[in-house]
């Protein structure tokens, strides 16, 4: 790589930064437009009197009687010089809550993302290794099969199991309210994550792997796999370093961008067990019209396309020569 | 087999390969790829399986290496020293691949893996059959690689394959298949991809590292000119068996079997010019392998078939001249039955022209000139350079003949036909197609002298519409310049007779046709619009021998019958020989040498010439051993950064032999076309005449 990937990504960073800008004042304008913060005032019982409505409103710049550029001024002054994204509708900072959710939907994806990655990786290079046999058409009807499953049939059907066997499995929630202590916490949490993760993991890596299987049958018939065994690998050897190898690099950016992106896309999920993740914030604020966390997810979803940009052409540019010079 | 010459083969062959059947279930039913092939192969020598395609001999390679895919059934004996090789687990035969036995294969495009450098590839060719540490590896590599002459290996070494050119990837292909001292090289179609230049040279380093290994070389290939230069032996397979078997020589200068001569009378000869003959062409094609005939499976083809012929397939038995041949008739042969006649020759059209200097010219190109910048970086490009594709090209066309462009991959010669197809308003230089500047051209008149140029595409399979019948292809470009439902209605059947075909083939399908007559429709949706000069492509590369032979006396017919005019590219030399009235030769961009075919393959006066045309193999054993080649070193420079002077002098033959002072006009000074006699120029300060062929 050396220098010219470094300036070649710099300049990429610089278009994207700008694409973040763009994409983030955008939706601020589109939300600021059409939630209304002061419905979830004003259906309150008893109702609070209206100036003071807006004087809570126009505390939070979210007041519908302040012009709109001034609010988006206030608004991305704001983040720009104090890396503060406002408040919520009900008072609270968004920053802190953005904070705690980012970290459960971390935890939320971490061990799912890894798992899904390797498993979908490798399952679709054995189903394309053994094409046509039972193994690969039982396994293409069982992708399409989940593929075409909403994620919340799978996410509710998966709970059905878990009530039918018990513990440990845990369904809703982080961890057990009642546990007490750090071990008991952890565990809990641990048995909590499983689920989830499950359902995350059949939906993923379904998904990769019909990519994965794809490249791979290209690869099977190419001439230097022949190359590979005619040197005097077996044909298992040939195909896990030069066809593999060479399969992953086109499903990469795939698998970057869906991981990545997850953060905020794992909304059913995240609903439907109760973890308070980006997901599920994403589809509150906007039922709550709370303008500055739909502004805040903004930001953060348009910051993901960017990390997740880079990081495929990282990724590609280290699999494979030819881009590189 | 029990015949003298095999077992007297058998005795001590390093590969013997008896009854070999192979067979692929397919959609339509078992494809019988080959049916029973026999052949031994002794220790540094070379035997070469020819034939067209779908004859069953890269399956035979594959079969041997053990490479077939799964679903294959495999029957007979394949023997390396004596051990059987069939049926032996991918384990084992892994063992064998690449230590006993190495492999080149046809496109090294694509032979390569891209992620590995060519270093890590070698590397692991040794280290998979010897204990070497890195270091020793590597240092055989770095041998290897010096052996199969790629220039500075310690610098290339670590280089990707596709920062190799086509030869340097072959010759590390090569390197990879003689790293652990292989008893058996296969070759399928090593130098099918490569120019000829290119082919000479990688031809050359087969043949040195045949004599440093010792091993024996099983040459796969189509090309009768490269077997008569590299083989010992030959077996000519057909439909999935061997038909002829011998000695080269006698396999080319005595054939016993029908389908052997004709293959050898359909080839077009570079050493043969003067006289414009018709070639012979080798009527029909193979049987699917699906569904054979009863029978010889040439019989169809065959023009002196008999009765016994239709009801019973001959055996491989011995005829005479210590040839093997499959032909019921093979003693009549060469003997009541002549060799030459044997397949009609087609009468040469009738060829009276007017002396070229009062003929109208049909095409003028006047210093055309296409650079194109070459950009860097994927989101902001900037220009690094200039690619001079085309640097100044002048040529005419005359009316009723037919001028090629010949010259390695990358000279210009299809930017060249690009530029004049696409009758560019602005460019440097001027193209004028029947007296009409393209550059002064309105939209209206542009689309009528599109009318007046018509093109035939390499590709017969990729240049039709597999979705739109024959008539319709035929009716579009009329269609397109508004003819009549009844004029098109017309026109069509008789385009169809035009090119040899029925008009009932209006009905059906591309894929219902074979390539030489795809390749004929193409040239019927040329010819519909009536055009004065049709720009023709490479139009026969992609045809088998047989097939090629019966498309060039086509085009020649229809030359002389249409009065056209023919703008010809193609990278088989041989073909243009036979095809072409003058000829320009192309080098980065410029004609090197120009002149009518006689003078130009006669007298080849510019270096490059001379060596493109000593690189081409002849179909004749002995032209071959008494040919010396002039081998050109290195590949094309790269049009974006052309030598300064001349621009061949860093690949040029000559300069060496030239005084320090001589040479040095070669660096500075650009030569300029100078006259050679009354048709032939050469851009070279020290042309002179030499005969190559």
């Amino acid at each position: 790589m050396g220098r010219g990937m470094g300036r070649f990504l710099l300049r990429r960073a610089v278009n994207y930064v700008i694409l973040v800008f763009i994409a983030a004042s955008f939706t601020y304008f589109l939300a600021s437009s059409y939630l209304e913060p002061i419905v979830n005032f004003l259906s309150k019982h008893p109702q609070p009197p209206l100036s003071s409505i807006h004087n809570i409103l126009r505390s939070r710049n979210l007041d519908p009687n302040t012009p709109l550029v001034q609010r988006y001024w206030t608004w991305i002054t704001n983040i720009l010089f104090h890396g503060n994204f406002g408040q919520t509708f009900d008072g609270n900072s968004v920053n802190s809550e953005m904070g705690r959710r980012i970290f459960v939907s971390t935890e939320l994806l971490l061990v799912a993302t890894l798992v899904s990655t390797v498993s979908g990786v490798a399952w679709g290079a054995w189903n394309a290794l053994r094409q046509y046999r039972p193994s690969d058409r039982i396994s293409t009807v069982v992708s399409y099969l989940l593929l075409a499953t909403p994620t919340p049939v799978i996410a509710i059907s998966l709970e059905t199991v878990d009530q039918w066997m018990g513990v440990p499995v845990q369904y809703t929630g982080m961890y057990d309210p009642g546990a007490q202590g750090t071990w008991s916490v952890i565990t809990s949490n641990m048995q909590h994550l499983i689920l989830p993760t499950i359902t995350l993991f059949l939906i993923q890596a379904t998904l990769f792997s019909r990519y994965q299987r794809g490249t791979m049958l290209d690869v099977l018939g190419s001439d230097f796999l022949r190359t590979a065994r005619a040197k005097g690998l077996t044909r298992r050897q040939a195909v896990l370093k030069h066809g593999l190898r060479t399969a992953v690099i086109p499903v990469m950016p795939l698998l970057v961008y869906n991981i990545v992106l997850l953060f905020t896309g794992a909304t059913f999920t995240e609903k439907i067990f109760g973890w308070h993740g980006m997901g599920e914030w994403l589809v509150d604020s906007i039922t709550q019209n709370d303008v500055n966390a739909v502004g805040a997810i903004a930001v953060f979803t348009a910051v993901l396309v960017l990390i997740a940009g880079l990081l495929s052409d990282l990724v590609y540019a280290a699999l494979d020569p030819r881009v590189r010079s | 087999m029990t015949t003298p010459a095999s077992s007297l083969l058998a005795s001590d062959a390093v590969l013997a390969v008896r009854d070999l059947r192979v067979s692929f279930p397919s959609e339509a039913g078992l494809v019988q790829a080959v049916r029973g092939i026999d052949f031994s192969l002794r220790r540094g020598e070379t035997l070469a399986l020819v034939g067209e395609s779908g004859s069953g001999k890269s399956v035979t390679a594959t079969s041997v290496l053990g490479l077939l895919p799964e679903g294959a059934q495999v029957s007979g004996s394949v023997r390396l020293e004596g051990r059987e090789l069939l049926h032996l687990s991918d384990g084992e035969m892994s063992k064998i691949r690449g230590k006993e036995m190495g492999m080149v294969f046809q496109d090294p495009l694509s032979a390569l893996t891209p992620v590995f450098s060519i270093g890590t590839q070698l590397v692991e060719a040794l280290q998979v059959h010897q204990d070497l540490n890195d270091k020793a590896a590597r240092a055989r590599a770095l041998e290897l690689l010096d052996l199969v002459g790629i220039p500075d290996p310690k610098r290339r070494i670590d280089a990707f394959p596709h920062e190799f050119s086509g030869g340097m990837r072959q010759r590390a292909v090569i390197a990879m298949a003689i790293a652990n001292d292989p008893k058996v090289i296969i070759a399928d179609e090593p130098t099918t991809a490569l120019d000829v230049t290119i082919q000479a040279q990688v031809l050359e380093v087969l043949k040195k590292a045949q004599e440093v290994t010792g091993a024996a070389i099983l040459m796969i290939t189509h090309d009768l000119g490269v077997v008569a230069g590299m083989a010992d032996r030959v077996q000519v397979m057909y439909a999935g068996r061997p038909v002829e078997s011998g000695l080269a020589d006698d396999v080319f200068y005595t054939p016993h079997m029908p389908y052997t001569i004709g293959l050898l009378s359909a080839v077009p000869r570079m050493d043969e010019g003067g006289e414009k003959k018709a070639l012979t062409p080798l009527e029909g094609n193979p049987p699917s392998m699906v569904s054979l005939p009863q029978g010889c499976p040439f019989a169809a083809r065959c023009p002196i078939a008999v009765d016994v012929c239709r009801e019973v397939e001959p055996e491989l038995k011995a005829s005479a001249d210590g040839l093997l041949s499959a032909c019921h008739r093979s003693t009549e042969i060469g003997d009541s039955v002549p060799r030459e006649e044997m397949f009609p020759t087609p009468d040469v059209p009738a060829h009276d022209r007017s002396p070229r200097e009062s003929r109208p010219a049909v095409l003028k190109v006047d210093g055309l000139i296409k650079h194109f910048p070459l950009m860097k970086g994927s989101v902001f490009k900037r220009r690094v350079g200039t690619v001079r594709a085309v640097d100044g090209l002048d040529f005419d066309i005359r009316e009723g003949e037919t001028f090629a462009l010949v010259g390695e991959s990358g000279c210009g010669k299809t930017t060249t036909l690009l530029q004049i197809l696409e009758l560019p308003k602005a460019q440097a230089g001027s193209v004028v197609v029947l007296g009409k500047e393209t550059k002064s051209l309105n939209g209206k008149g542009r689309r009528e002298l599109r009318r007046d140029m018509q093109v035939v595409f390499q590709d017969p399979m990729a240049s039709l519409d597999s979705r739109m019948p024959i008539g319709d292809i035929l009716a579009e470009p009329m269609k397109t310049h508004g003819w009549s439902k009844d004029r098109i209605a017309a026109r069509v059947p008789e385009l169809l007779s035009l090119v040899g075909l029925l008009p009932e083939h209006a009905e059906r399908y591309p894929t219902e046709f074979s390539g030489g007559q795809r390749q004929r429709i193409g040239i019927a949706r040329a010819l519909a619009l009536d055009p004065k000069l049709i720009v023709l492509d490479e139009p026969v590369s992609a045809l088998d021998v047989s097939i090629q032979a019966g498309v060039i006396n086509l085009l020649d017919e229809l030359k002389v019958k249409l009065g056209l005019s023919y703008l010809f590219v193609a990278h088989d030399l041989s073909v243009i020989r036979h095809i072409a009235d003058r000829v320009a030769v192309m080098y980065l961009g410029r004609i090197v040498e120009l002149g009518d075919a006689d003078s130009v393959f006669g007298q080849p006066s510019h270096p490059y010439t001379q060596a493109l045309l000593s690189a081409v193999p002849l179909p004749d054993p002995r032209k071959e051993r008494e040919r010396r080649r002039i081998l050109l070193t290195g590949d094309l420079p790269s049009p974006a950064d052309v030598p300064s002077g001349c621009r061949f002098r860093t690949r040029c033959p000559k300069i060496g032999g030239l005084s320090a002072a001589d040479a040095e006009r070669c660096h500075t000074e650009d030569p300029a076309v100078q006259a050679l006699g009354a048709d032939h120029t050469a851009a070279c300060h020290y042309a002179a005449a030499l005969e190559v062929v």
